[in-house]
């Protein structure tokens, strides 16, 4: 089978710690984490897991049933690429003085769908939210302008079904109420 | 949505008064409250105030002082595996904290329900490198079911009523609740109310009929039929409903390790072991069989060997209560899920009435063969060389198949599981999953506190019995009567086989030039023997067996002898070796 972009989702409860036994689960059989993000989730109390990975569908399969098996962890599930409506975000930071053609680096953030987040004296900070490979082509673009600070945040995503995991994680805490 | 409170995430059964008691009161309270009348441990600063605390209450729980934290927690897991109830085992934090890991990653792997509770230094001192402060959270999380750390006070009774209901229930495993210093000197109004249910956990999935009609059908249909049995049977307390089950389709069923003793060994579908160094017929026809049915077993690689030569002509029905062991290791075909004792009342109802003699004749065919090239061989040698089978099968004779069988790892291990004689379940207590040397010792002294009707035996090895030998201590104060067999043959005999047959017999660091057992015995107190020739050794396991009371035997056996049959390591399971 070969390795594919896949997105696992767990909804859990708000446990110190929680974090470390679902990492040693990837630990253990040495697979890479792209990315991981934690969040609250729709439902009030219960937080959300989203980890990117590229792994045989089989592998995340086990992955995934070994960390729904975690105590805290309610319910867990996971998505190909196609399933789901995903982003990430970028922030680079310039120096203002680099930008000794605004107009052209302006085109360029207008070009990208970016933004401007904020223009101090010294630095501006451009915002863009997309594809890693978005982020990137405007990453290459502002290259040389000389970015002092790049970071982009872990893949967030939501599922394309109708009502997705949420829906079995409403049913499980009404059972056991 | 709204402001809709998140429901509490445990539920809870009964309620009483409240009292106001410090940390360190509560925890043996909620001990006593769970039903704990025996712990083991070992004390230290960090965990001072619940042993001062324990010192009220002697006469509820009793505290056996190992001699070293692991020996504590392989205990816990020996009394848990006699008896069916939580093992208790406290520490200290730091080095007595990680002297607990062996014991709860042998408890994780052979799912056994162990409490550890360890102190920690104070709460304000957490992340300063405080002395003897160790990161035991982090460290267990891997090896642990569940882990949680208790800060406060207050916290103390939702956190262990919580531990021990996820030891027990479901799957069960160990669990660990680290306690801050403070929190055991500080106070609480203390109202103990027992868990009975996580929000966010799953005990036991609810059985699917319809998984059982398909796993029927195909039962039904048939031709060769194989079951292979595992610990879930006896986790379960499933081991009458088996039976009832194999007798309805006079299904050939085979153990693992963990399995053992579910089944009596005399039963005339019990075909024998599975695995490296299991039986000939049940390996082999693993290969040979139209449907396997796995009954609370996981297909570890010591049972399959190599996965792509593994049962491939075979439907797989998997009943299992722990989902993420579906398809983990072996692709099934019908998914029973839920509790082995509800999976197997219901499966029953619906299988035809069936018997497989031609099929069941193969299985003895291959006993045959084994019985002639192995089995007659190592249970009554021709050779001056004492073996470890004769010795095992003598004991059988002597104890009539009902003691409680506590093993090391090594050779010895299985010899002992291959050739002891079970007549009724919870029997046999290794470690399977890790192969944990210097568990034998230690998990004899639980299991003999735990089962103290019972004759319990520790096989053990010159090697192993060395790595916790001090608990002979142990079983000295305690009186327990721990029979220890030490099968000593002066290698490392495991290790040493494999570099006899697949490293050019290149011994390296494998010999041992070993102390005087004998006097070692006598240094705690426990009566000793020794055999070295074949005239004595009835007579001395006779009394070996009858003594009332711990007894030390030593045999001297064959130096090179090897464990066979055998599948290498790498090899599929029919291509078993003889020899
Ligand atoms: C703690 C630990 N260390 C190392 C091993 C590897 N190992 C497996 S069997 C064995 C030899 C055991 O020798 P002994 O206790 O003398 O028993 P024998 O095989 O001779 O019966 C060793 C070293 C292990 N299983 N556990």
């Amino acid at each position: 089978m070969d390795k594919q972009e896949f997105t696992i989702t767990a909804y859990t409860e708000n446990h110190v710690g929680l974090l470390h036994r679902i990492t040693i689960i990837f630990t253990k059989r040495k697979i890479n984490i792209e990315s991981l993000t934690t969040s609250e989730s729709e439902r009030e109390g219960i937080h959300r897991f989203t980890i990117a990975v590229t792994e045989t569908e089989e592998l995340v399969q086990k992955v995934v049933k070994q960390i729904e098996k975690q105590v805290e962890v309610l319910k867990a599930g996971y998505y190909k690429k196609k399933e789901v409506v995903q982003q990430e975000l970028a922030l680079y930071k310039l120096r203002t003085d680099s930008l000794t053609n605004g107009l052209e680096v302006e085109r360029i953030v207008r070009e990208h769908g970016a933004r401007f987040l904020t223009i101090e004296k010294e630095f501006v900070v451009i915002e863009k939210a997309g594809f890693k490979r978005e982020t990137k082509a405007l990453f290459d673009e502002l290259k040389q302008y000389d970015i002092v600070e790049f970071v982009r945040s872990g893949r967030i995503a939501v599922s394309r079904e109708q009502y997705g995991l949420g829906k079995q994680v409403e049913e499980l805490l009404t059972v056991s109420q | 949505m709204g402001t809709v409170e998140a429901p509490e995430q445990t539920s809870k059964s009964k309620t009483s008064n409240t009292e106001r008691i410090t940390g360190a009161e509560a925890v043996v309270r909620i001990l006593i409250e769970e039903g704990v009348d025996l712990a083991f441990g070992y004390p230290g600063g960090a965990i001072m105030p619940v042993y001062d605390s324990l010192y009220d209450y002697q006469e509820k729980i009793h505290h056996v002082l190992a001699r070293h934290e692991q020996g504590a927690s392989h205990a816990a897991q020996g009394y848990a595996r006699a008896c069916g109830k939580v093992g208790v085992c406290l520490a200290t934090s730091g080095p007595g904290a990680t002297n607990l890991i062996t014991g709860l990653a042998d408890a994780q792997i052979d799912s056994t329900p162990v409490v550890c509770i360890t102190g920690q230094v104070a709460s304000s001192l957490l992340g300063s490198d405080a002395f003897q402060e160790t990161d035991v959270i982090g460290i267990s999380m891997p090896v642990t079911k569940w882990n949680y750390q208790v800060t406060r006070a207050e916290e103390i009774p939702d956190a262990l009523a919580k531990a021990f209901y996820l030891a027990r229930s479901g799957r069960p495993g160990p669990v660990l609740v680290d306690i801050t210093k403070d929190a055991q000197f500080g106070e609480l109004d203390f109202d103990y109310i027992k868990c009975t249910s996580v929000r966010s956990y799953i005990e036991k999935p609810k059985l699917d009929l319809s998984k059982i009609e398909e796993a029927a059908e195909l039962i039904n249909n048939a031709e060769r039929p194989y079951i292979l049995f595992g610990q879930g049977v006896i986790l379960a307390q499933a081991e009458k409903e088996f039976k009832t089950f194999i007798e309805k389709t006079g299904i050939p069923s085979a153990w693992t390790i963990m399995g053992l003793s579910a089944l009596e060994t005399d039963h005339p579908l019990n075909v024998g072991m599975l695995g490296m160094h299991g039986n000939y017929g049940p390996n082999l026809l693993t290969n040979e069989c139209d449907v396997l049915i796995a009954i609370g077993m996981r297909f570890d690689d010591r049972v399959t060997g190599n996965l792509s030569k593994y049962a491939k002509q075979a439907k797989v029905i998997h009943l299992e209560i722990d989902p993420a062991e579906i398809d983990k290791n072996v692709k099934t075909t019908v998914a029973v899920l839920g509790d082995a004792k509800e999976s197997l009342t219901e499966l029953t109802k619906l299988v035809k009435p069936n018997s497989h003699e031609e099929w069941l004749q193969r299985f003895r065919d291959c006993d045959k063969q084994e019985w002639e090239k192995v089995i007659d061989e190592e249970l009554h040698p021709k050779s001056e060389i004492l073996s470890m089978g004769e010795v095992i099968r003598i004991i059988n004779d002597k104890t009539g198949g009902d003691h409680i069988l506590v093993t090391d790892v090594g050779q010895h291990q299985m010899v002992a599981c291959r050739y002891t004689k079970f007549t009724q379940s919870k029997s046999n207590i290794t470690s399977g999953g890790l192969g944990t040397m210097g568990f034998g010792l230690p998990a004899a002294l639980g299991a003999a506190l735990g089962a103290p009707e019972r004759t319990v035996i520790a096989v053990v090895g010159d090697g192993g019995f060395q790595m916790t030998l001090q608990e002979l201590a142990t079983i000295y104060q305690t009186k327990a009567k721990v029979k220890v067999l030490l099968l000593n043959n002066e290698f490392l005999g495991m290790v040493r086989q494999w570099q006899q047959l697949f490293f050019d017999k290149r011994y390296s660091s494998t010999e041992m030039i070993n102390p005087d057992f004998q006097t070692i015995a006598k240094g705690f107190y426990i009566p000793t023997n020794k055999v070295t020739e074949r005239y004595n050794l009835e007579a001395a396991i006779e009394e070996f067996v009858n003594h009332d009371g711990a007894y030390f035997l030593e045999v001297m056996v064959g130096k090179e002898n090897n464990v066979f049959p055998m599948v290498p390591s790498g090899s599929g399971v029919a291509e078993i070796r003889l020899e």
